[in-house]
């Protein structure tokens, strides 16, 4: 009896490992598919064009880089596009988190008459799709004399209904008593938006600026139609024109690629707490 | 706090109690009547009509529609699209459940790491993605090929590839079959670790205790899995579900920078969204590409519809 238990015990243990193996490796396996494009890219960027097309596949990096540089910034002006996109991402980061903010204290903190059907009717404009615009939309910036500018992949988005959701989602924890407190001190509504809501809403507002940050960034149907010179365009329309020029150089392609995806790899090694967080909460409370 | 001496200006504009939640939330409905709701009517309009944008507009009634529901290239772009949206929302959806359920679980480890790393793929570009699987695809040099072509060593996979007739290396971009593939492949590395955020998101919301209750009761993973984690997680998937449906019916940037505006070989490559950008913008045929809109609006609505008899209902409220 003593001895079957024993057996059973050591079983039981060794069904433990190998499920524990099996996981492990499924996950591991995961982790591998999503890096390894990121280091071929960083592989790839080192090479020549011959050792690219070169069929022999080897894992040692080329010298090449400058050389895929100076091919790069004399084929589009990739510094300009970077400042650009920066410009264009910053700009509408800080707009939306503004009036997403604004819009959601005032779905959560007041009571008005037709607020849930106001918020249904805007929640559901989430679910049109956005091809359904496109169009006319090119057609009215082209009235508005937009064509060329940054305006049309700034002004449109920045009161968006996921984002006011979103911080309607963060801002339902802030308690009643804080603002009737601050009211009561004299503060006007906009104030106390202002001065108390907008601080005590840190993890809405960082998790906000990041996902619109993010959204800015890999833009890419609107540039593409609006920004036409290439001093305007955003690294993605560049990316693009990159890849539609006959013959494309990898090497110099995949410098391109670098410049475009590192600063978002940076971001997102800092941000990644309040990204998963926000895209979570908005998930799950929805 | 404050005192109230800040007379002047601020007090001028102080806002009402009454008027300030419709002041702060005026915003959105302004925005969204100029750059949503008239452009959507405004494309209504246009789809009776023909117009290149410059010269004179004219009313031409249903002729764009019926145009569209004759033209082979329209549906071509819808049956690119269906099996590009099929290749790959089924297998996001099935990897990021597993990947979620495993990640729940108290087996494993370094769950932060493990979530930063899939999630990555979704925050990067689109476009700079599609450039790098470019290559990584390509028939000669792509490490794709090279990586299947060092498996065939082993006789069981080369078997495989024998009976299937697959063979190496293969043109993933240059032939039409492989081609969908191919975007398909690129769009479920985007998206499968957004969709297991999701789903593990969901996984918290369901109570330890109704897994220890499970375990109690002698159930295993498998019987865990299908009989309190999918029935809980029912809204959850037709979110993700619904979101995959509006995303995918909506393709359009990774096909275009992978296989070129023009759709690849056989347009193999082009989605009705591609199809849609080139009439409207490389053609200038807003009548035309207006009405396509609506109709790929009214297949997302069918789509979204299907779903919901699906995965509708379920949840904790249901137990």
């Amino acid at each position: 009896m003593n001895y079957s238990k024993e057996e059973l015990r050591t079983r039981k243990i060794t069904f433990d490992i190998i499920k524990k193996v099996l996981l492990y490796s499924f996950l591991i396996i995961g982790v591998v598919i999503t890096f390894v494009p990121f280091l071929y890219m960083f592989l790839l960027a080192t090479r020549s064009r011959a050792e690219i097309f070169s069929s022999i596949f080897s894992l040692m990096p080329g010298q090449s880089f400058m050389d895929n540089y100076e091919v790069l910034i004399s084929n589009v002006p990739i510094w300009r596009n970077l400042f650009n996109s920066i410009f264009i991402s910053t700009t509408a980061t800080i707009l939306t988190v503004f009036f997403c903010s604004l819009g959601g204290y005032g779905f959560s903190k007041y009571n008005f008459k037709f607020k849930n059907k106001l918020f249904f009717s805007m929640l559901a404009t989430m679910m049109i799709p956005g091809l359904l615009s496109i169009i006319p939309w090119f057609i009215m910036m082209n009235f508005f004399g937009w064509m060329d500018t940054f305006y049309p992949m700034i002004i449109p988005g920045i009161a968006n209904p996921f984002g006011i959701f979103l911080m309607t989602q963060f801002m339902n924890s802030i308690p009643y008593d804080v603002i009737d407190a601050a009211r009561i001190d004299g503060c006007g509504e906009f104030e106390i938006f202002l001065r108390i809501v907008l601080p005590m809403s840190k993890s809405g507002v960082g998790a906000l600026s990041v996902l619109t940050f993010l959204g800015s960034w890999n833009l890419l149907m609107q540039p593409l139609l609006i920004l036409q010179s290439s001093d305007m365009w955003t690294i993605p329309v560049a990316l693009t024109k990159l890849a539609d020029q006959a013959g494309i150089d990898h090497g110099a392609a995949m410098v391109a690629v670098i410049i475009a995806i590192a600063p978002i790899i940076i971001a997102y090694v800092i941000g990644s707490k309040s990204i998963m967080k926000g895209i979570m909460e908005g998930a799950t409370k929805g | 706090m404050k005192s109230n001496n800040n007379s002047g200006i601020s007090d001028k504009f102080r806002l009402n109690k009454k008027v300030a939640p419709y002041v702060f939330i005026s915003p959105f409905f302004i925005l969204f009547l100029i750059f949503g709701l008239f452009p959507i009517l405004y494309s209504f309009f246009l789809s009776f009509n023909s117009w290149d944008g410059i010269g004179q507009m004219s009313f031409v009634g249903l002729d764009n529609y019926a145009y569209i529901l004759t033209d082979g290239w329209f549906w071509d772009s819808v049956q690119t699209t269906v099996i590009i949206f099929v290749l790959t929302t089924i297998p996001q959806h099935v990897f990021a459940l597993t990947l979620a359920f495993i990640l729940n679980s108290s087996y494993v480890k370094f769950k932060d790491f493990f979530r930063t790393s899939y999630f990555l793929p979704y925050i990067t570009s689109a476009v700079a993605i599609a450039l790098i699987f470019d290559v990584l695809l390509g028939t000669r040099s792509g490490l794709l090929n090279a990586f299947l072509i060092w498996m065939q060593q082993l006789p069981p996979i080369e078997f495989l590839f024998q009976t299937f007739q697959f063979d190496l290396p293969a043109r993933w971009l240059g032939e039409p079959r492989l081609i969908r593939f191919s975007i398909a492949g690129l769009v479920t590395w985007r998206f499968t670790g957004w969709n297991m955020l999701i789903y593990f998101a969901g996984l918290q919301t369901i109570p330890r205790s109704l897994y220890e209750a499970a375990r109690v009761d002698g159930a295993s993973i498998r019987q865990v899995f299908t009989k309190i984690t999918l029935p809980l997680l029912k809204p959850v998937i037709f979110f993700g579900v619904t979101m995959s449906i509006i995303g995918n019916l909506q393709l359009f940037q990774e096909p275009f920078v992978l296989v070129g505006g023009a759709g690849g070989t056989g347009r193999a490559g082009m989605t009705t969204a591609m199809y849609l950008f080139r009439t409207g913008f490389h053609w200038r045929q807003f009548g035309e590409g207006s009405a396509m809109a609506y109709v790929l609006c009214i297949f997302i609505i069918i789509l979204s519809l299907v779903n919901k008899k699906l995965f509708s209902g379920g949840g904790l409220n249901e137990l």
